[in-house]
C-alpha cells in the first residue's frame, strides 16, 4: 500500500463528493495553482451564516481533488464562524498523508477557494496569518 | 556530381567512465540509486567543473581586471581563458563576440534592453513561436507593448514542429526581430535553424536564437546558424550556476548601449561624462560570477574532450530505445515529433488517469526524478491542450538501465492508480 496515494485519496480522486455545479450558490470562487494548473471552484449556499449546501468543481492532481473532496464533506452544515477555524495545518492533518512541501499548494487549494468563496480571502492559508504576525 | 562519403561515426561514449566523474550519481534515494532525467532544468557536475572552481578559491582567489599582483592576474587569465574556450566551444570570430551573464534569461533580457528598445519601434514586428521557453517570450512581448510593436507567435504542426508555411508568410509581412528556440525545452522538438535563420535574414530581420537546449547537447556552430545573437546557460551543460553566454556579432555589440552601469564596464569615468568599456567588458558590469566563468571553461573542456557528436549520439540511442517503449505503454501520450531527427534528448507525455505531478511523486520515490509542469511554457502547453507534461530529458551520463527505471516507474504509476 503506498503511504501517499491511500486508498481513500484514490476514491475521492476518482469518485469525488460534492462534485458539480450548484445554481443557488450564494457564494462563489475560482482559483488555480498556477505552477501545476490545478483547478477548483467552490460553490457555497449559505443561509442565516450556515453553510446549507456546497459543491465544487475543478481538475488537477489526486492530492488537490481529493483534499477539495474531503474539505466539502466537512463544511457542509458549518456556520461561516466555525469554517473560519478550518486552517491549514486542520486540512494537511485531515488528509492524512505525508504531503512534501513542494505538493502543499495542491493539498491547500481547496481550502484557499474555499476561503475565497466564504469570505473573499485571495491569499494561500497559513500565509494570511503569517502577514498578520509581521505586521 | 558530389560523391556521399560516409561519415566517420564517433566513438561511442564510454558511460561507466563518465559517470564515475560524477560524484551525485553515485547518491541515493530513498534506498534506490539515483535516476537524474532532468537534465533539460539544469545537469550535474563532473568533479574536474567543482575541482576547477575550488581550486580558484583555494589557491589564488582575487578579483579579476584589478589588481596588479600574482592571484588576480592568475584569475583573470583563467576567466578570460575561459571565454576563450566558450568562444572556440561554438566556432565565434572573435572572444570578444562573448559576454559572461547569468543564464539564457539574462542574455536575453540584455538584448532586450540593450538592442530591442533602440531598434524596435512602433508598428515593427517581432515574429516567435508557440515552441518558446517563457524567456524568450516574456521580454518580447512586454517589449513590443512597451513600443507598440506587433508581437506574433509562429504556431507548430500536428507533429509538434514549427509552421514553415506560417512562418514564411510572416516574414513576407515584415519582421524587424524573430526570437526562435533551436530546440525546444518542452517537448524536445529540434527546429531546422540554419534554415529559419536564413529565411529571416533574407527578409531583413534580426535573428536571436535561444540555444539553451542545443549547444549542450550536440555541436552548435554560431556562424554556420548565421544569426545575429545566441544565448545560452552554463549550468544546463555541466558547468555551474550563474555562468551563461551570450553571443553576438561584434559590430551588433559595440553599437548597442551598455545594459547596466557600473565598475569595470568603463573605460573613464568623470564628473561630466562617461566612456563606455570595449566589448565584451562594457557588458560587464560589477564583479563578474568569474569563479563560474572558470567552472564553465572547465564544463566546456570536458565536453569537447568527449566529443559533442559523441554526447547527440548517445543520447539519441537512450532516446531510440526509451521512445518506442513508451509509446506502447497504454494511456501514454507523448508530445512532439515522431522522428527521431525532429527530436532532442527530451521527451514530455501525459498519462490517462494520473496527473503529471501525481505521476512524478510517485517516480521520485523510485529514485526518479523528472521534471512536472508546463516547463515555462504556458503557451505550449495551452496549444497542446494539457495543463501540464510530465517530462523527461537525458544526457551523457544516463544509460539504458536509467530509461528503464523511468518506464518501470511509470508501471508503478499505474499500478498504484489502477489505470
Amino acid at each position: 500500500v503506498d503511504d501517499l496515494y491511500r486508498d481513500y485519496i484514490l476514491d475521492h480522486y476518482r469518485n469525488p463528493r460534492n462534485f458539480g455545479e450548484l445554481p443557488e450558490a450564494t457564494h462563489r470562487y475560482h482559483d488555480t495553482n498556477p505552477l501545476c494548473g490545478d483547478e477548483i471552484t467552490m460553490y457555497l449556499a449559505v443561509e442565516d451564516g450556515r453553510v446549507e449546501d456546497v459543491r465544487f468543481t475543478g481538475r488537477g492532481c489526486a492530492i488537490s481533488q481529493a483534499s477539495a473532496s474531503i474539505l466539502t464533506e466537512e463544511v457542509k452544515g458549518k456556520t461561516l464562524d466555525e469554517l473560519r477555524a478550518i486552517d491549514r495545518e486542520h486540512v494537511l492533518e485531515n488528509l492524512g498523508i505525508p504531503i512534501s512541501p513542494a505538493r502543499v499548494k495542491c493539498a491547500l487549494l481547496g481550502l484557499k477557494a474555499l476561503k475565497g468563496s466564504a469570505w473573499g480571502l485571495t491569499e494561500w492559508p497559513g500565509e494570511e496569518r503569517e502577514r498578520a504576525a509581521k505586521s | 556530381v558530389a560523391v556521399k562519403v560516409a561519415e566517420a561515426r564517433p566513438a561511442p561514449l564510454d558511460v561507466e567512465r563518465i559517470r564515475a566523474d560524477f560524484p551525485i550519481l553515485s547518491r541515493r534515494v530513498g534506498g534506490r540509486p539515483v535516476v537524474y532525467l532532468d537534465n533539460a532544468s539544469t545537469t550535474q557536475k563532473p568533479r574536474q567543473v567543482i575541482e576547477a572552481m575550488s581550486r580558484v578559491y583555494e589557491q589564488h582567489n582575487a578579483n579579476i581586471h584589478r589588481g596588479v599582483y600574482e592571484f588576480s592576474e592568475r584569475t583573470t587569465e583563467l576567466f578570460e581563458g575561459a571565454r576563450e574556450k566558450v568562444a572556440r566551444f561554438i566556432n565565434a570570430r572573435a572572444t570578444r563576440e562573448i559576454v559572461f551573464v547569468r543564464n539564457s534569461t539574462e542574455a536575453i533580457n540584455l538584448v532586450m534592453y540593450a538592442w530591442g528598445r533602440e531598434n524596435v519601434h512602433r508598428g515593427d514586428r517581432i515574429v516567435t513561436s508557440v515552441l518558446e521557453h517563457h524567456s524568450n517570450f516574456v521580454p518580447w512581448q512586454q517589449l513590443a507593448k512597451d513600443v507598440g510593436a506587433e508581437f506574433v507567435v509562429v504556431d507548430i504542426d500536428d507533429d509538434g514542429r514549427l509552421r514553415r508555411d506560417q512562418f514564411r508568410s510572416e516574414l513576407e509581412r515584415g519582421a524587424r526581430l524573430v526570437a526562435l528556440t533551436h530546440t525546444s525545452n518542452g517537448m524536445g522538438t529540434v527546429n531546422p535553424i540554419g534554415e529559419l535563420v536564413a529565411e529571416a535574414r533574407a527578409a531583413g530581420a534580426t535573428v536571436l536564437v535561444d540555444a539553451a537546449q542545443s549547444v549542450p547537447h550536440a555541436p552548435v556552430d554560431a556562424r554556420a546558424i548565421g544569426c545575429d545573437f545566441l544565448v545560452f546557460s552554463g549550468h544546463k551543460m555541466l558547468g555551474p550556476t550563474a555562468a551563461g553566454v551570450l553571443w553576438a556579432r561584434a559590430e551588433l555589440l559595440e553599437a548597442m548601449r551598455p545594459f547596466q552601469f557600473g565598475g569595470d564596464m568603463i573605460s573613464r569615468v568623470s564628473a561630466e561624462r562617461t566612456e563606455w568599456n570595449e566589448v565584451p567588458w562594457k557588458f560587464e558590469a560589477g564583479t563578474s560570477a568569474y569563479v563560474e566563468a572558470i567552472g564553465l571553461g572547465a564544463a566546456v573542456d570536458y565536453l569537447t574532450g568527449v566529443g559533442l557528436e559523441a554526447v547527440h549520439e548517445h543520447e539519441r540511442a537512450l532516446m531510440a530505445h526509451l521512445l518506442p517503449r513508451l509509446r506502447e505503454v497504454p494511456g501514454v501520450t507523448i508530445f512532439g515529433p515522431r522522428d527521431l531527427d525532429h527530436r532532442s534528448g527530451v521527451v514530455s507525455f501525459v498519462m490517462d488517469g494520473i496527473h503529471p505531478h501525481d505521476a512524478a511523486t510517485i517516480f521520485d520515490r523510485e529514485g526518479v526524478c523528472v521534471r512536472a509542469g508546463h516547463h515555462c511554457n504556458q503557451p505550449l502547453m495551452t496549444r497542446l491542450g494539457v495543463p501540464a507534461t510530465t517530462r523527461a530529458s537525458v544526457y551523457l551520463y544516463n544509460t539504458v538501465e536509467e530509461c528503464d527505471a523511468l518506464l518501470g516507474a511509470i508501471a508503478s504509476a499505474k499500478r498504484i492508480f489502477g489505470v
